[in-house]
């Protein structure tokens, strides 16, 4: 089939962008998304031009490395399904697609469709997790956790980090990529100890980094490819206002946000550099 | 050159302890005067960086990836093995390790499966106490399913995502560490080279892939976590990104390399659609459990699959192995796939699939639960495929999926250059000539959180690390070989792209070194990837520049690598004159068509050691010996 791409095109964070025309004439209905633009990238480096830059890795919808928007919706038009496995079948003979990259200021763009998403990585650090270093658990079956509470668990734990949610929310809000980690770990007995400081810590983190806040519009959990659900966000909310009176007195773990990628950087949070 | 395994002595029940006991440990005050750098931060490097800085030296980890959550661990599919006997189905330490040296075709050391049979009892409670939300019983307690090459449940998961949910686990651990200042995380680096000062590793080469700059790391030991090197096949289960060029680079300055011929496959992917296709998709090796295997009777048989009547069908996994069925090691399933697809058998385009049917388990146990099992497994295939496996039985085909071979590493998990260390599927050290499903999880783990902690202690309490200063010859050196090799692949300006030279290497190595394998045809292969990679550095053309993020120049530099590699695959595969696990040798097989094991002359790990590009490998040799489980013909009839 024959399709039209429009592809964002911009060579660095500073320099400016612009959508660029792509006629594909032979497009696979078998192929997915990601290897519809290997082959248009195999023609442009044929070309002497550079190929689009865009990000991907497992190609199984699992590592969360890949996403742009297609059209305007996160992922593209198949419900619970990113990019790399969005075949071809779901388009028609004579579509145009218009492709840009995640938008928002907490995901600074590198190249093209490749976007910075460390701010992830730092609302996890500042409290996605459960205190517990190596050696110190007790036997596995010693913490039972009736199977609808682990199902719960499992359903928030599927998220994928990829960024949808982000994208498509008009506020820029990481209230589902949040929640899904407050709720995961919140509902499960072994996170108990640390739920009130955690949901404290990272809304603290997200709203630092500049994401918006949640008003409950949902596009979110439409576009996410793991369909993590809204209940996830009421949950957030939930520890967030108990926290905000049993921790009143609890000093917030927050991270300062950066941006910047040269290796200098490693100065802002590695005290110890390198021997 | 002799190899030192440091293998324990005494009765391998009390070893581990025994070693651990034994070693020398730093002091917790003098802990934070020393740096590691953790490269890789998969499930063996996330839980080795994560622990590390937990017990307070300083750890800087590297991966190539925008985030160290996405590492490829995260798409193991079916799950982890333990010895628990939560079952009460008669497992043990033992048996879990007597199953996984046979499982490898007797070509594994013997304590080192020990030691990994012991630990993963602490892992599954390190996990769950972590939160990973493995699959429950009712009452709470934990629960199992099977997986081929066993005859207990021993494996844990949580649904079809247990490989994510262990890496979330570990990336939370290190995020933490990362949060208390204890790790410093460099994603979106790549590992170009290792720095080896007086003998010792002491540091490596990177480059920042967003700015292209060239930067030198120090420490006082590195430990490599860096992944297998399926991706040589091209077309393979690896993430895109997976790649060797840590590995070979640590091998071009002294690491000896093991095995490279064994590579699995797994028997249970989606077959390839198009001359477009970019990778190939797994789908967990746990369906086997339910799924039942065949292919029509006749030969060139294009009826639809419902329309085949039982008697014309040939359930050929339970008809060749009764007692192990559809569960039969991968290794054995893959060969037997490819075997009745040879014969003209094969379902689907191109005649290269067999059928895994659920109707039986469907019609047992009804769609709900099958949907509860592998519901996200089906809704990936019939995504893939658009055909709804519910109704229509799944179509598989064998792929490339683990590399059971890697850098040499002893008992402590160091290389032959002291202060390398090697973890997970990077080494060689657990699965030898083929891995069991479930257990390249259960390897990572360990390796990470429980071998690593007490040994690199124990190399630091006892060399004498001298500081190490930056205008060091050996440094600037390392720097300007990587500047070269960038600028050099910039520069040729050829016409054909990185990926058209890397799918024909792939072809080549899958056709000469892949599930079946002649010398003659290993003999050409070597011949033709010589050709072809002179061919790569006269005539590859790499856009862009090396001074921003260029996807061209990271696949040009990690292929070049492969080119090498895949070199000493075929040589390796050639020397070995027997069949055993994955490295199947049409020349020495049984009656029947199974793997014939020589342990007189082959019952050893084949260690290469590099001595410049054009000039032949060494090869050294670690015997192996067997004092627990004796080596047979292995047998799942």
């Amino acid at each position: 089939m024959r399709l039209t791409l429009h592809v964002w095109r911009q060579q660095g964070p500073r320099t400016k962008g612009r959508l660029v025309r792509y006629q594909m004439d032979n497009v696979d209905h078998e192929m997915s998304m990601l290897e519809c633009l290997d082959v248009l990238n195999e023609e442009l480096i044929g070309k002497g031009d550079e190929p689009i830059a865009f990000e991907h890795d497992c190609r199984e919808g699992i590592c969360g490395s890949c996403g742009f928007m297609i059209n305007g919706v996160a992922h593209g038009p198949a419900r619970a399904t990113t990019v790399c496995q969005l075949t071809m079948r779901n388009f028609k003979d004579g579509d145009s697609l218009t492709i840009e990259p995640w938008r928002a200021s907490a995901f600074p763009l590198i190249k093209d469709l490749v976007v910075d998403r460390r701010s992830f990585d730092r609302i996890v650090a500042s409290g996605g997790y459960i205190s517990v270093s190596t050696g110190n658990a007790p036997d596995a079956n010693a913490i039972l956790v009736p199977k609808d509470i682990a199902d719960r668990a499992m359903d928030a734990a599927a998220c994928i980090g990829c960024g949808a949610c982000v994208a498509a929310c008009p506020n820029a809000s990481a209230a589902l990529f949040t929640g899904a980690k407050i709720s995961h770990l919140g509902v499960l007995p072994q996170g108990q100890p640390e739920r009130h400081l955690r949901a404290l810590s990272m809304v603290a983190q997200a709203n630092l980094e500049g994401f918006g806040g949640c008003t409950n519009i949902g596009e979110c959990t439409a576009v996410c490819p793991k369909e993590i659900p809204l209940e996830v966000i009421a949950r957030m909310n939930r520890d967030y206002i108990a926290a905000a009176l049993s921790q009143r007195d609890a000093e917030v773990n927050t991270i300062r946000p950066f941006t910047e990628w040269s290796t200098g950087s490693k100065l802002v949070n590695d005290p110890h550099a390198t021997s | 050159m002799e190899l030192n395994s440091r293998l324990p002595t005494g009765p391998i029940e009390t070893a581990w302890d025994n070693t651990k006991f034994e070693m020398k440990l730093v002091n917790p005050a003098n802990k934070r005067k020393y740096s590691v750098l953790v490269v890789g931060s998969g499930l063996a490097g996330g839980a080795a960086a994560a622990t590390l800085g937990e017990l307070g030296y300083n750890v800087n980890c590297f991966c190539f990836q925008d985030s160290p959550r996405r590492a490829h661990s995260i798409a193991a599919q079916g799950g982890i093995n333990a010895a628990k006997n939560y079952q009460n189905d008669g497992d043990s330490i033992f048996r879990l390790f007597y199953d996984t040296v046979k499982g490898g075709d007797f070509r594994a050391r013997e304590a080192n499966v020990y030691r990994l049979a012991q630990i993963s009892l602490e892992i599954i409670d390190q996990c769950a106490a972590q939160g990973v939300p493995f699959a429950r019983e009712y009452g709470g307690a934990l629960t199992n399913r099977s997986f081929g090459g066993a005859q207990v449940s021993r494996t844990f998961y949580a649904r079809g995502q247990t490989g994510q949910q262990l890496l979330l686990g570990a990336y939370q651990a290190l995020e933490r560490q990362v949060q208390a200042g204890r790790v410093a995380m460099f994603p979106r680096t790549e590992m170009l080279d290792l720095i080896v000062i007086d003998g010792r590793a002491r540091g490596i080469v990177t480059r920042n892939l967003v700015t292209g700059e060239i930067d030198t790391h120090l420490a006082d030991a590195v430990v490599l976590a860096t992944g297998g090197y399926g991706n040589v096949y091209y077309l393979s289960t690896n993430a895109k990104g997976s790649n060797v060029t840590a590995s070979w680079r640590a091998h071009k300055r002294g690491a000896l390399f093991a095995n490279p011929c064994f590579t699995q496959i797994h028997p249970t992917c989606i077959p390839v659609s198009g001359d477009y296709q970019s990778k190939l998709t797994l789908m967990s090796e746990s369906l086997r459990n339910d799924g039942r295997i065949w292919v029509p009777l006749k030969k060139g048989d294009t009826r639809q699959p419902g329309q085949i009547p039982e008697n014309e069908r040939d359930y050929y996994l339970e008809r060749r192995y009764p007692s192990f069925g559809n569960l039969v090691p991968r290794d054995v399933a893959s060969r037997n796939a490819k075997h009745v697809c040879d014969e003209g058998r094969g379902v689907g385009p191109g005649g290269l699939g067999v059928y895994l049917d659920f109707s039986d388990s469907i019609h047992r146990l009804g769609e709900k639960v099958i949907a509860e099992r592998y519901g996200n497994l089906f809704d990936m295939y019939q995504r893939i495929t658009g055909e709804n496996p519910y109704q229509v039985p799944m179509r598989i085909y064998p792929a490339i999926h683990y590399t059971m071979g890697g850098l040499w590493v002893d008992y402590h998990l160091m290389s032959t250059i002291p202060g390398l260390f090697v973890l997970g599927e990077a080494n060689f050290s657990d699965h030898g000539a083929n891995r069991l499903g479930a257990s390249a999880l259960m390897q990572g783990l360990s390796d990470g959180y429980f071998v690593i902690p007490f040994t690199l202690g124990n190399y630091i309490a006892g060399a004498k690390l001298e500081k190490v200063d930056r205008s060091h010859p050996e440094i600037r050196n390392a720097e300007a070989c990587v500047q070269q090799t960038v600028d050099k692949l910039l520069n040729i300006k050829g016409k054909r792209t990185v990926d058209s030279f890397h799918r024909q290497l792939g072809k080549i190595v899958w056709d000469y070194c892949g599930m079946s394998r002649n010398a003659r045809g290993l003999e050409s292969a070597a011949e033709q990837i010589r050709e072809l990679r002179e061919e790569y550095w006269t005539n590859v053309n790499v856009p862009g520049s090396g001074a921003d993020l260029n996807q061209s120049l990271e696949k040009a530099t990690r292929v070049a690598d492969f080119f090498e590699l895949a070199e000493l695959m075929c040589i390796d595969a050639r020397e070995r004159n027997e069949s055993c696990g994955g490295h199947f040798r049409e020349e020495y097989q049984t009656e029947d068509g199974e793997a014939l094991r020589n342990d007189e002359q082959y019952s050893y790990v084949a260690a290469w050691g590099y001595r410049g590009y054009g000039n032949p490998w060494d090869l050294v040799k670690e015997p192996l010996e067997f004092h627990y489980v004796h080596p047979s013909q292995r047998s799942y009839k």
